[in-house]
């Protein structure tokens, strides 16, 4: 291993502009003649929009322009789309309703954009934007998804009765019946999978820019995809053609799965520098963000797991429904169904599985992925089932995971998914000795002398990353491919530019891609630059998302490499006069076997590009290749989390004591960067499942709409980790990544409250376990229990 | 419109702007200092400290002409030219950041820290410290310890107090 390669932990390279201040969000850059917005948004949850005076707001100083939803549909421009087509039981496509970028006709959540102020400065944009007087008719709301199908409930959109989008399901629901039939014991939860506001610390921002000279658009954006924001603006909402829009995404202040989707504002920017002749800036306030980036999870679910005498899992049962919110965002209909259903199996092997999920509009801000995307709440309904189905049985939790770990690979699981590889004992050994579970007992005996409850919690998750084979992803009803590509530029000196269809938010990729290059040719990593964000330089990607930049990602690198490599043995041969057979190239230096005869790779790229030396015929000058990778197969990291917590009893607070994490990711490129990806998701996951709630009263107005309300994880809400690895290849890419960036996320909800409840000794609580639901569930138990004897 | 004079990383800035303007706002739109930060509207989040007189302020909560006169220090201004301060070199070092976005102003806020409390601070003391600094990458555990690395650097000679203090 070399000191910058494989396997390295390298200082990042994109550090030293972010410590110095150099780096550039969005909202960084500045055009001339630049305009700002301000939006109006809606006050109510669901309302007719009888009528938008703007006259008084158009007289106000500065105000270049006010918009309305009437003008945004009189361009005749497209509406937002969800671009994933699910299907129901009966085969009738998902009910998509119309989004347009301005709400015309009716408001349909807090927040929804009805006009825009475009003006010389933002507080000037403010101060017009309180003159805009909108008239409305409000309706009845319905936020809460177990209500929103109801008889009676409000209906939100014509195109879906009951507020149903769709009734969907996996599985085979005759066979599961079967194994509950002849089931030892059974064990049913029911739960809601709390929903969750992302949160990225850049506020979403957006600076569009119209060229009557070439008649294109440039839009700056904070966006983790800017080739998909581009095709979806340029195809789906008719801006302009793509080669006529330019979308920049350039440093970008963590995503976390919000930043994938195309938003309202960022259509209106375009729209907006368009008719008003000059550049068109938005940036959110955290308010804003509250109420427009899209949120996570919101599940109700109840489910069952069978078991046999021998403590088996023979069937899982799970009914599912998931609130979608107002509209149905980019992806948000794969996130409840193929992202969530086909990880039901966890890392058991369970022979019969049936799944239902009916999916509901409400009059809340829309829900899409966000870390983990399905996962995070499949693992939940597994691991508190598994957890629980123990207690219930009377084994310890590490031993009912033993007896049905899957152990032979590749399985097929009977939710569709193909594991392909993995050793999930090893992990689960692996963390249990760091732990030190065996002196769980001890520790919970001093807790208990100083008053205090302890409890040990596992999630052994698993996750499915790098979506996935294109051809499979289309058959489930996805509208893009979900390859990703990577051009090498080697310039005449040696250096390499490296062109990626990913993009970083804070995953470091200008590192560890450069490190595969660094590797593969022998250069130092300060030769090589990423090059990422600008659909003007990288010819198209699809961005970053679902853990794929290292799976999917490197992998195309890999390709381009091998092309790289190829071309540049060719011109070897003829400058070093051999055949291309004996040419061989280790650590940067092409030689011919069993002579002295060697060219440096500096040397030969500047061969590649003099063409003195070779047949330009034959070989063409220069040396760049680019390569698209389509995966094989998902791949499947997994591995074991143990959360240990200590409550007191008298405040309900609780405190993380310690926590265990050991993850098997396949091939590790930078062990540092994976640790920091492992952090932050389980900072996330204790996140959900002790601090963050995001609450709508019964008239849909958001009540944890700040930082004040909602409960953002802090420096000591948290603990140190301790964080390993074991490692199991995934064999269908070529350097063995499975992915690390939402593992953490997917594990820590489940972990932190099979440990809450394991201290509590009752299951009856749901996330967030804040001080006040932990004393509550306390009392309760206190209660039963006293009642019992 | 009143005119607002102050030291910048030890140059002086003058300009006149609307009463209402910020301290952040005036840094970033006046000076073009984009270092600082907004992550939020309710002075929760951090991004924005910078130093005002020495001591750590959320610069979102600050009029501009409150500053009038002031010494401000911003995440720009920390670095001996090349020369990174031990707290940068420290982040850097023990990967205390990701995506970059809170990054300056918990910078900021680990030097003021470490002027008030020295150089020897504990994991506890480091995490309650931290309540005004929202970061939503690292789950802290690296901040905490480029944070604990970086106070120490500061008290072996690394520690200049910033320059332009």
């Amino acid at each position: 291993m070399s000191a910058t390669g494989i396997g390295a932990a390298v200082r990042r390279k994109e550090d030293f502009r972010f410590i110095t201040g150099k780096g550039q969000y969005t909202d960084d850059v500045s055009r001339p003649g630049q305009t700002y917005t301000c939006f109006i948004r809606s006050p109510h949850a669901h309302a007719k929009i009888l009528s938008i005076d703007t006259a008084a707001a158009a007289a106000m100083p500065g105000v270049v322009a006010v918009l309305t939803g009437q003008d945004f549909a009189e361009s005749k421009l497209g509406g937002l789309i969800c671009g994933w087509t699910v299907l129901s039981k009966d085969g009738s496509p998902m009910k998509m309703a119309p989004h347009p970028a301005l709400a015309a006709g009716k408001a349909n959540h807090v927040g929804d954009p009805v006009a825009v102020v475009v003006a010389e400065s933002v507080a000037q944009a403010k101060d017009a934007a309180e003159k805009v007087v909108v008239n409305y008719e409000v309706l009845p709301a319905v936020t809460d998804p177990a209500k929103a199908a109801q008889k009676g409930a409000p209906q939100i959109h014509e195109v879906a009765p009951n507020n149903t989008i769709y009734n969907w399901h996996l599985g085979d629901p005759d066979a599961t019946a079967a194994a509950f039939k002849g089931a030892k014991h059974v064990t049913t939860l029911e739960f809601v999978n709390n929903r969750l506001v992302p949160n990225a610390m850049e506020p979403r921002a957006a600076l569009a820019e119209y060229d009557p000279g070439s008649d294109s658009f440039t839009l700056w954006n904070a966006t983790q995809n800017p080739h998909v924001a581009r095709l979806v603006i340029s195809a789906f909402i008719g801006m302009a053609p793509e080669h006529k829009l330019r979308v920049i995404a350039p440093d970008v202040g963590g995503g976390f799965g919000s930043k994938i989707f195309i938003y309202p504002e960022e259509v209106v920017c375009l729209w907006a520098s368009k008719k008003v002749g000059r550049p068109v800036k938005w940036t959110a306030e955290r308010s804003e963000s509250f109420i427009s980036d899209a949120h996570g999870r919101d599940h109700v679910t109840r489910a069952q797991m069978a078991f046999d005498d021998d403590g088996k899992i023979t069937g899982l049962k799970v009914h599912t429904i998931a609130n979608l919110g107002a509209y149905m965002s980019t992806f948000s209909s794969a996130v409840p169904t193929f992202l969530y259903a086909t990880l039901l199996s966890g890392q058991y092997a369970i022979p019969h599985i049936y799944c239902e999920v009916d999916a509901v509009y409400t009059n809340t801000v829309p829900v899409d992925a966000y870390r983990g995307a399905g996962r995070p709440e499949a693992t939940f309904v597994v691991e508190r089932l598994v957890e629980v189905g123990a207690r219930e049985l009377g084994l310890d939790p590490t031993e009912l995971r033993r007896r049905n770990f899957v152990k032979q690979f590749p399985y097929q699981t009977s939710v569709a998914s193909l594991y392909d590889a993995g050793d999930y004992d090893a992990s689960m050994q692996k963390a249990l000795q760091i732990h030190d579970y065996k002196g769980f007992g001890k520790r919970k005996r001093e807790s208990e002398r100083r008053g205090k409850l302890r409890g040990i919690g596992f999630a052994t998750y698993i996750e499915a990353c790098g979506v996935a084979p294109s051809s499979l992803v289309g058959q489930l009803g996805a509208g893009v491919g979900l390859w990703e590509s990577a051009e090498v530029r080697v310039n005449p000196t040696g250096s390499v530019e490296l062109l990626t269809g990913c993009h970083q938010h804070g995953q470091g990729h200008e590192t560890t891609f450069a490190q595969l290059v660094s590797e593969r040719l022998g250069i130092p990593i300060e030769n090589v630059t990423v090059v990422h964000g600008d659909t003007d330089k990288v010819q198209f990607g699809m961005g970053t998302y679902g853990s794929r930049s290292g799976a999917v990602g490197m992998s195309a690198v890999v390709k381009a490499l091998d092309k790289v490599e190829a071309k540049a043995k060719k011109i070897a041969a003829h400058v070093l006069e051999a055949a291309e057979g004996d040419i061989v190239f280790k650590d940067g230096k092409f030689s011919v076997a069993g002579t002295d005869k060697a060219i440096d790779w500096g040397s030969l790229a500047l061969q590649a590009y003099v063409a003195h030396k070779f047949p330009t015929g034959e070989i063409e000058p220069g040396l760049k290749e680019s390569a698209f990778y389509d995966p094989t197969n998902f791949t499947f990291p997994a591995g074991c989390h143990i959360c240990e917590i200590e409550i007191d009893p008298a405040t309900g607070v609780t405190e993380i004591a310690a926590w265990t994490a050991v993850d098997d990711f396949g091939t590790v490129i930078n062990p540092m960067i994976v640790e920091g990806q492992v952090h932050g998701g389980v900072a996330q996951g204790v996140g959900q499942a002790l601090l963050e709630h995001t609450v709508y009263d019964d008239k849909g107005q958001l009540v944890s709409g700040s930082y004040m309300d909602y409960a953002m994880p802090r420096a000591d809400d948290l603990p140190s980790l301790k964080v390993d690895t074991t490692v199991t290849k995934c064999p269908s890419n070529p350097l063995g990544i499975k992915g690390c960036g939402e593992a953490g996320a997917i594990a820590a909800p489940a972990a932190v409250m099979n440990a809450i409840t394991n201290a509590l000794g009752t299951e009856k609580i749901d996330m967030p376990a804040t001080p006040q639901n932990v004393w509550a569930a306390l009392q309760q138990a206190n209660t039963l229990r006293q009642a019992a004897e | 419109m009143p005119t607002v004079s102050m030291t910048v990383n030890g140059k002086p800035a003058k300009a006149d702007v609307d009463p209402r303007t910020l301290l952040v706002q005036f840094l970033r739109e006046h000076l073009r200092l984009t270092g600082t930060h907004v992550g939020c509207d309710t002075s929760q989040c951090g991004a924005c400290v910078v130093h005002v007189n020495g001591k750590a302020v959320k610069s979102c909560t600050m009029l501009a002409v409150s500053a009038d006169g002031a010494q401000v220090v911003t995440i720009e201004g920390l670095a001996d030219g090349q020369q990174l301060h031990p707290m940068q070199e420290a982040f850097r070092e023990h990967h205390g950041l990701q995506c970059g976005f809170c990054t300056p102003g918990m910078i900021m806020t680990a030097v003021d820290m470490v002027n008030r409390l020295g150089n020897s601070l504990d994991e506890k003391t480091i995490r309650h410290e931290l309540e005004g600094n929202i970061c939503r990458c690292t789950g802290y555990h690296n901040i905490v310890k480029a944070i604990g690395a970086g106070a120490q650097a500061m008290g072996k000679g690394g520690g200049m107090q910033h320059a332009a203090e």
